[in-house]
Parts: structure tokens; C-alpha cells; sequence
């Protein structure tokens, strides 16, 4: 009986966990509630994925017994499915790191209300992935947000930085949200529904359609806001650099990924690829954004010496590239973003960790503060080595399944000329990757500097998420399944796409046959 | 007969043992490197092994999919087995002599050196029999970050500044052209396996043909085509074993080998000549091969100017793939052999040179012959078989590409290479002159040859070339034609 009410479970039980946490008397206590509540929002959404992959069919579960479109209702389709694990099992390794990270960087007094809004950023997070209901995703998005800001700001104990950049964060995530709700309004006002499936149905019957363009516009820029997309971005590296190391990992890994799930199920789900202007203004914005979200991002990464603003700014980079992969307006380029979302969260999450052990041991994380790290630390910079190779695209790593399918996507598109350029802003990751293993390897170490030390409890969580993206790129059949499958949910021209390949196939059988 | 799976697998996995048990064995100096010497020469048997096998039927291992329709595959094939076989067998002598030039020279992270030695030649053994383009591009990255820590070896700014220039061409070139070249055939061809006769033919538009040889061509910069050549003498600031190995024989050939084996494997011979499609990539290999041999002239640094020569004489094998007629790719692969068996000698002796005398500048090798007979004869006859002298093993592949520059109706570049034989004479002839006939301030003294580890392996290689030039029948590969 469990079973049927696992998508609310897997909201609720992080939700609830959360003011446990903040009641918590003992800081272990509040440690302990959030690993055992993020443990149980992982196996919860891998039973989800689980039955999804072996059934094949959604599971709609109305909230309080009330049907759709009366009722909430929450669905668990391949596309959910496939983004719940990542941003669980993502909240499961960070919350292992934290206890380590959390106990150098911040205030013990503070940290029962540290996991609490751990807790409630989670459980926002994946309460935007499962509900079907418009309005819920806003409300689940303000849920995630407002915890998110103060995460970033408990950096200020440390570094008073963080007080700004949570606050420049929360400004621009509010705008961000309000121009959602904004968009949403009037898709309400020409529909007067909020079900995520009912306002696709209803929106094809609607005649003017000026209303519906203004509240795509809102929506878009929104998320785009929420996603850090190019020229949207400049919340993200200073709240990511200031923030404590475990909410870096946390959020670099999770936080944009699911702004750029929910773009998907709008502009897909409910506008869909018909909807006038779809594919040029909407297609268009979102590859030139992204091309230049890559180069700006890149290029920014190339000149920065402090490590957690390098990254991020390769964040902006990389989330260019899966808005490209939306841009190209093709089930095939939906799956290559929510492969590159799923690899990229290993990436990012493996090397902001693995930061982490550097970071709770100096004030400032610069390319200086890792001169000659490789034999101090070993084991450490050979996780940032290995995520760094990943994110250039380095093959036996998930960050070159993810450009296979991205430039594929573009040339099936015959996007020849977008998938050349982005060649070249992926080769350039190579710099900024190389800076830090030139400083770290090849370069002594200064005499006076501080000597670093790792525990294989430090390191380990990097690890866990290094030997993934490793897996992730050797054995990635089932990961690239479930992505198409994932894209499947929204659009009919998937099946033409697999056609053509099973076509070659056909054709290579015949061959053989000769 | 024998068990072709088995000889794969070993040929793949001896190296991987080698570099696993110099980490192992990293405090016992004599058990490390006697051991990586010892599963040098099983290599060298496997390749052999496999090489001299008869298959009518080729065989194929596939060691892991990664996803549908791309998996990690190994399919050997003649010009493989060829390349597996000339790799295998350089890289025990190459050991013996790094243990010879590491101690002789003094250098330091010994471990960490032949970790990466033994990981190089795993890729390239990969590279040798690879089934599919994916396997090949996989394993050529793997080979260009596994020589990386040895190329800045000696951690010094000018290592740092090789290793970035390494680095940035290699990868950089083989992200942006030759995996979009990869993707494009697999887009074109529904396909990535290698087969005889090509993949492409009447799948493309035969006008964009010159376009995706040039992804290739251009992608592959480890063939260090003019003008992404400068990673290579970049790259020689490495200790004298990475440049012996790896940038004469196990990198670089893996370079102008994969060239020539997407040329007649994934386009086909037939459907290049028939699309001219590759007649500019003739002119352009014409001109690396002129103006490398010219830069060489004006080098005094000794492996400065053995790194133009290769740069020239890598561009006779993509002259091979580029000609497009079966004599051509015949001499081409058959060029690979020869040219490994002369070049790493050359760089033997180089190395041993150092070693002994803490020489590199070719003017100060006057009269040094005398001293030490034994490198300088050997260097004599490398030299000799770079430039095509009988009974040398050079001058069958010289030979064959004429042949095929004929058979293609290039009659221009059978001239252009003449040319540059004559180039070559002088270019190498001139420090085999130097070393013999004139004197200078190190001529004079007792015999002091660099230690025995270094000079066995130069002598070995020097007869190879010898050897080779008679045996050449056994390594002359028949590729396409109807």
C-alpha cells in the first residue's frame, strides 16, 4: 500500500524531516534526521524510477483523494522519473559530505536550522520535479528558493561576502519567480485551469493566442532567471563561491538542473513544439543564449584564480549546452539535455565536494592555495582531475557521452555551423582544467604554505561521484535509454528519430545478408 | 591455429600488467624495470603471434558497449597487426634503453616515468587494433594524456610551456575536427566498424568528401601535419626514451596510422581515387614534407632536427593514404615499419650521445665518431635507411610510394620525393660526416660509449633496418583495388 503513495512520500518526507531537524537539540541529531530523510527520498525515487522503467506507464496520484482538474495531482512519468534520483541521490552524497564540511565551516549553534533548510530546499526541489500542477511547481519553487538564500547566506560566518550574494540571489531569484507567476496568470486567465496536462489540451482550443505569447515570454525569462542562462547568470558565481562548500556541491549539482526540468515540461509539455513561434523566437533565443553562455562562461572560467568561482562560472558554461540541446526543438536534443543534466550533476557535485576538503581548510580557495596539492592530497585532486577531464569531454567519461548526443542532436538537425562552434567552446574547457593541474602537479609547493590533509572519510563522497561519472561513461546504455525515454514524454518526433537509426540498421542486416 | 582472442587480450593487457606492477614494485628498481622489459619481449612475441597468424575470417572482441550502436571493439586487421607489431616490438628495447638513459642521465620520478611508458603503449596497442572509429578515438585521447606527464617531465617552465603546446594542438585539434569527423560518419553511415573497402561510399555526397578527409586529416594532429606540427618539437624537450618511443614510433605512427586506416577502411581507397577527393590533401603532405625537411637544414640541435625529419617523413605516409591507389597504401604501411626501425635508432643514438657526453648540438659532435664507433655506426646506417639507400629497408617504402604517386598519375611527386631523399642526405649526412671525418674540441680521448642498457638496444635497431630491407616480403600489406 506504501507503494501507491510514494510520489507525495517522496516530498513529504524531506518537508517533514525538516522542522524535526531545526527542533534538533544536539547538532548529530539534526546530521542524522536529514541523512536518514535524504536516504529515504533516494530509494523512494529509485523504486519510482524502478517501476516507471519496468511498467512503462505514468502514475498519477491525486493529492487528497481529489481528481484532476480539481485536485493537485502528482505524476511520475519517464521524465520525472528520471530527474527525482538525480537531485536525491545528489541531497543523499552532499548530506554524507556535509557532516564533515558543515562541522569546519559552520557555527554549531546554527546547525540544526542548517539542515532544516537543507531539508526544505530539497524537498522544494523535488516537489517541482513531481507535481503535475503549474501553480504547485511555483509554490515548490519559492519553497526551494527562500531556503536556498538563506544556505547561501550561513556562508557569512566565514566569509561576509556571502550576505551580498545571497542577497543579490534573492532578488534575482524573486524576479525570476514573479515573472513565472506572472506568465502563469494569464495562461490561467485563458484556460482557467493550472493541471499541467488539462492547460496543454485547453490552450490548443484557445483563438487569440497574444495572451498565451506574453505568458510564454514571462515564463521563459523566469526560468531562464532560475536556470542561470546567459545574460541571466550573474546571481550564480558569487552565491556559489560565498555559499558553505556543501551547499556549492548541492546546489551546482541540483538547483539549476531542475529549473531547466521545468522549462522543459513547460515549453514542451504545455506549449508543446506546434505552438506558433515555438521553434523559431523560442529555439533561437535558447541556442544563441547558449552558445554564449558557453563562451562567456568558459571564458570566464579561463582567467578566474578562485577555484569555487572557476566552477561556476564552467556551470554557466555547461547549462549553456543543455540550453542548446533544448534550442534545437527535437526529442533528440531534449534527451541530450537531460543526459548532460544527469552527467553534469555527477560532474559538478564530484568536484565542488571534493573543493570542500580543500576549502575547510583555508580562508581563501585560489589557484595559489593548490600549488603542488597533487602530493599532499592526492587523492582529493585526483577527483578534481577527473571531474575536470570530464567536464572538457574526455572520452571514458560521462562529459563525452553527453557531447556525443548533443553535436549528434545538432547535425541530425543539420545545425552543422552550431555544432562546430560548440567544438570549439568545449575544447576550451581544457584551459581552465589544465590551469588547476599544472598548479597542482607540476609546480612545487611554496615553502610556508599550509600543509593540506585528507581523510578517506573526506574524500570519499567526491569518489562515490567521480567513479559515476567514470561508469556513467563507459556504461552508459541504460543512462541514454531512459534519457530518450524521458524525451519521449514530449514529443512525437522521437519515434521518427529512432526509426531512422533502426532504418540503418535494417539496411546494415540487408548488407550483411549479401 | 592460435587463439587470435587470447593474443588481443594479452597485447591489450600485458602493458596495463606492466604499469600496475611498477607502481607495485615502485621501491625495487631492478624488479620494476626488469619486469617491464621482460613483458616487453612476451608483447613482442604476442604481436608477433598475431601478426604472422593466418585469419581468413577476422576476429572480433568487444570489450564493453557503451551505448547502443557505440561499443569499444577490437577487430585486427593487416595494417593493425602491422602497427601492433612494430610498436611491440620497439617497446622492450625502448625499455631496456630508458632504464640505460634514465640512470646514465640522472633523472628523477623514475616510477612515475615508466608508469606512463607502459600506459602509453597500451593505447597505442589499442589504437593498433581497434574495430571501430570510436575505439580508435577513445584510445588516441587516452595516448595523448598518458604522454603528457611525460613530455613535462622535468617540471621545468620550458617542460610546462611543451607540455601546454602539447596539449592545445593534440587535444584541441582532435576534439574539434576529428570527433566531428567521428560523429559525421556515424550520422552518414549509420555505422563506426572499419571495413575493407570503406563505409562511405554512396552514403555521401561525394562533393563534401574532401570536406570530412579534411576533419580527418587535420583532426589527426598526431600526425603532425603542417601546419599542427609544433607540438612535435615542442615535445622534444621530454628525456630522450619519450622521444624515441613515442614521438618516432608509438604516437606519432598512431597518428599517420590512423590516417591511413580511416583512408582505406572507412572511405576506401577506391572511392577516394574515384571522388578525387584527396588530391589536395597530396599537395598539402607535399609541402609538410618539403618544408619540414627544409626547417630540419637549419636546426643545429640534434633532436630538434631528428624532430623536422620526422615531421617530413610523417608526411610520406599521409602522402600514401592521400595518393589513393593500393601501391601507395602498401608503401604507406610499409613506410610506417621502416621509418620506426630508422628514426628510433637515430634517437638512440641521440640519447646515448647525451648520456656519454652531456652532447646536443650537432656542431659540437665533430670528430666524436671516433670516440664512440659503436652509436655513430648505427647512426650511419639509420640514417641511411631514412633516406633510402639500399640495402636499407627505406628505400622498398620510398620505392612503393613512387609507384604509387605513378599508378595515381602524380608524376610531380615522384620528383618531390627524389627531392627530398637528396634533402634528407644532407640534413643526416651531414652529423654522420661531422662525427667521422672532421675533429673537434670532444674528439679526442679514450673510447666512452654510453652505458651497455643504451647501446644493445641502438645496435638491435639498427640491424632491424638492415634486416628489414630482406625481409621485406613478409611486411608488404595488400590493400583494395578491384
Amino acid at each position: 500500500m506504501m507503494m501507491q503513495h510514494l510520489p507525495i512520500l517522496q516530498v513529504i518526507l524531506p518537508l517533514l524531516a525538516a522542522p524535526f531537524a531545526a527542533l534538533a537539540s544536539r547538532r548529530h541529531w539534526a546530521w542524522h534526521l536529514t541523512l536518514v530523510a535524504t536516504a529515504g527520498a533516494f530509494a523512494i525515487s529509485l523504486l519510482l524510477l524502478a517501476t516507471i522503467l519496468r511498467t512503462g506507464t505514468p502514475i498519477i496520484y491525486d493529492l487528497g483523494g481529489w481528481p484532476a482538474p480539481i485536485g493537485i495531482v502528482y505524476v511520475i512519468d519517464s521524465a520525472s522519473a528520471f530527474v527525482l534520483p538525480v537531485v536525491s541521490g545528489i541531497g543523499f552524497i552532499a548530506t554524507l559530505a556535509a557532516r564533515h564540511l558543515v562541522i569546519a565551516e559552520i557555527d554549531a549553534r546554527d546547525h540544526p536550522l542548517f539542515f532544516a533548510a537543507w531539508l526544505l530546499t530539497l524537498a522544494g526541489m523535488l516537489g517541482q520535479v513531481t507535481t503535475g500542477d503549474a501553480f504547485n511547481i511555483f509554490v515548490f519553487l519559492e519553497i526551494s528558493s527562500l531556503s536556498g538564500y538563506a544556505l547561501v547566506a550561513m556562508g557569512a560566518g566565514r566569509d561576509r561576502r556571502a550576505l551580498p550574494a545571497a542577497f543579490n540571489y534573492l532578488i534575482l531569484g524573486t524576479v525570476g519567480a514573479t515573472f513565472y507567476v506572472i506568465g502563469l496568470g494569464l495562461l490561467y486567465m485563458l484556460t482557467g485551469t493550472l493541471n499541467l496536462a488539462d492547460l496543454s489540451v485547453r490552450l490548443a482550443d484557445v483563438e487569440n493566442l497574444r495572451p498565451a505569447y506574453v505568458a510564454l515570454a514571462f515564463i521563459a525569462l523566469g526560468l531562464f532567471l532560475k536556470m542561470a542562462l546567459f545574460p541571466l547568470h550573474l546571481w550564480l558565481a558569487p552565491a556559489y563561491s560565498h555559499a558553505p562548500s556543501a551547499v556549492t556541491a548541492l546546489m551546482a549539482a541540483t538547483a539549476t538542473k531542475v529549473s531547466v526540468y521545468v522549462l522543459i515540461r513547460i515549453l514542451f509539455g504545455v506549449f508543446g513544439f506546434e505552438f506558433p513561434y515555438m521553434t523559431q523566437a523560442v529555439g533561437g533565443l535558447l541556442l544563441t543564449l547558449g552558445l554564449l553562455g558557453a563562451f562567456v562562461g568558459t571564458f570566464a572560467a579561463i582567467v578566474e584564480t578562485d577555484l569555487k568561482r572557476l566552477f561556476a562560472q564552467s556551470s554557466i558554461a555547461q547549462l549553456g549546452y543543455m540550453a542548446i540541446g533544448l534550442g534545437i526543438m527535437t526529442s533528440a536534443g531534449i534527451a541530450a539535455s537531460f543526459i548532460h543534466l544527469f552527467n553534469h550533476a555527477l560532474m559538478k557535485g564530484a568536484l565542488f565536494l571534493a573543493l570542500g576538503v580543500i576549502a575547510a581548510q583555508t580562508t581563501h580557495l585560489s589557484l595559489h592555495t593548490i600549488k603542488g596539492a597533487g602530493r599532499q592530497i592526492p587523492m582529493t585532486m585526483t577527483a578534481i582531475l577527473l571531474g575536470g577531464l570530464a567536464l572538457i569531454g574526455v572520452p571514458l567519461t560521462a562529459g563525452f557521452i553527453s557531447k556525443l548526443y548533443l553535436i549528434r542532436a545538432l547535425i541530425d538537425s543539420g545545425l552543422w555551423a552550431i555544432a562546430a562552434v560548440t567544438f570549439v567552446s568545449s575544447a576550451l574547457a581544457l584551459v581552465y582544467v589544465w590551469k588547476i593541474v599544472e598548479h597542482a602537479w607540476f609546480t612545487e609547493r611554496p615553502e610556508n604554505a599550509p600543509v593540506l590533509t585528507e581523510t578517506p572519510g573526506q574524500w570519499a563522497q567526491a569518489w562515490i561521484l567521480v567513479l559515476a561519472t567514470i561508469g556513467f561513461g563507459i556504461y552508459a546504455g541504460p543512462l541514454v535509454e531512459a534519457a530518450f525515454g524521458a524525451a519521449q514524454v514530449f514529443g512525437p518526433d522521437i519515434i521518427q528519430a529512432t526509426q531512422t537509426i533502426e532504418g540503418l540498421q535494417i539496411i546494415e542486416g540487408l548488407e550483411g545478408q549479401e | 591455429m592460435e587463439n587470435i582472442e587470447t593474443l588481443i587480450y594479452l597485447l591489450l593487457g600485458l602493458p596495463l600488467l606492466a604499469a600496475a606492477n611498477t607502481l607495485l614494485l615502485a621501491r625495487f628498481e631492478n624488479l620494476r624495470d626488469g619486469q617491464a622489459v621482460l613483458l616487453g619481449l612476451v608483447t613482442a612475441g604476442c604481436a608477433y603471434a598475431l601478426y604472422t597468424s593466418s585469419t581468413p575470417v577476422p576476429e572480433t572482441v568487444t570489450l564493453v558497449q557503451i551505448a547502443p550502436q557505440l561499443t569499444l571493439t577490437f577487430t585486427p586487421e593487416p595494417l593493425g597487426m602491422l602497427f601492433a607489431l612494430v610498436a611491440g616490438s620497439l617497446w622492450p628495447l625502448a625499455t631496456l634503453y630508458t632504464i640505460g638513459y634514465m640512470r646514465g642521465a640522472g633523472e628523477k620520478n623514475h616510477t612515475r616515468f615508466m608508469f606512463f611508458y607502459a600506459i602509453a603503449i597500451h593505447a597505442a596497442m589499442a589504437i593498433a587494433l581497434s574495430g571501430n572509429l570510436l575505439t580508435l578515438f577513445v584510445f588516441y585521447e587516452v595516448l595523448t594524456f598518458s604522454t603528457y606527464p611525460l613530455v613535462t617531465h622535468k617540471g621545468t617552465p620550458e617542460a610546462k610551456q611543451a607540455g601546454r603546446i602539447y596539449l592545445g594542438i593534440l587535444v584541441t585539434s582532435s576534439v574539434v575536427f576529428l570527433l566531428f569527423g567521428v560523429i559525421s560518419v556515424w550520422m552518414l553511415a549509420g555505422t563506426l566498424d572499419f571495413a575493407s573497402g570503406g563505409i562511405l561510399a554512396d552514403r555521401m555526397n561525394p562533393a563534401y568528401v574532401p570536406l570530412l578527409l579534411g576533419l580527418f586529416a587535420f583532426g589527426i594532429g598526431k600526425a603532425a601535419l603542417m601546419p599542427l606540427h609544433r607540438w612535435l618539437p615542442a615535445a622534444m624537450v621530454a628525456p630522450t626514451p619519450v622521444s624515441a618511443l613515442l614521438h618516432a614510433v608509438a604516437v606519432v605512427k598512431a597518428g599517420v596510422f590512423s590516417m591511413l586506416k580511416i583512408s582505406i577502411y572507412i572511405f576506401g581507397i577506391d572511392f577516394l581515387a574515384a571522388t578525387n577527393a584527396s588530391d589536395w590533401l597530396v599537395w598539402v603532405a607535399a609541402f609538410s614534407i618539403l618544408a619540414a625537411s627544409i626547417v630540419a637544414l637549419s636546426k643545429t640541435n640534434l633532436k630538434a632536427r631528428l624532430a623536422y625529419s620526422t615531421i617530413s617523413q610523417l608526411g610520406y605516409i599521409v602522402l600514401g593514404a592521400a595518393l589513393a591507389s593500393p601501391l601507395a597504401a602498401s608503401g604507406a604501411a610499409l613506410h610506417i615499419a621502416t621509418h620506426a626501425a630508422g628514426k628510433i635508432t637515430l634517437f638512440f643514438c641521440a640519447g646515448a650521445i647525451y648520456v656519454a657526453h652531456h652532447l646536443s648540438d650537432i656542431r659540437d659532435m665533430d670528430g666524436l665518431g671516433r670516440r664512440m664507433p659503436i652509436t655513430f655506426s648505427a647512426f650511419a646506417l639509420g640514417a641511411l635507411s631514412i633516406i633510402g639507400v639500399p640495402p636499407l629497408a627505406g628505400a622498398w617504402s620510398k620505392l612503393m610510394l613512387m609507384g604509387g604517386a605513378m599508378q595515381s598519375e602524380f608524376l610531380i611527386i615522384i620528383f618531390l620525393l627524389a627531392v627530398s631523399s637528396l634533402l634528407n642526405l644532407v640534413y643526416l649526412g651531414e652529423i654522420v660526416l661531422r662525427a667521422f671525418f672532421k675533429s673537434g674540441a670532444h674528439s679526442e680521448g679514450a673510447m666512452a660509449e654510453a652505458p651497455w642498457a643504451c647501446i644493445v638496444p641502438l645496435v638491435v635497431t639498427a640491424l632491424m633496418s638492415l634486416g628489414l630491407f630482406f625481409a621485406v616480403d613478409n611486411f608488404v600489406l595488400e590493400f583494395g583495388g578491384k
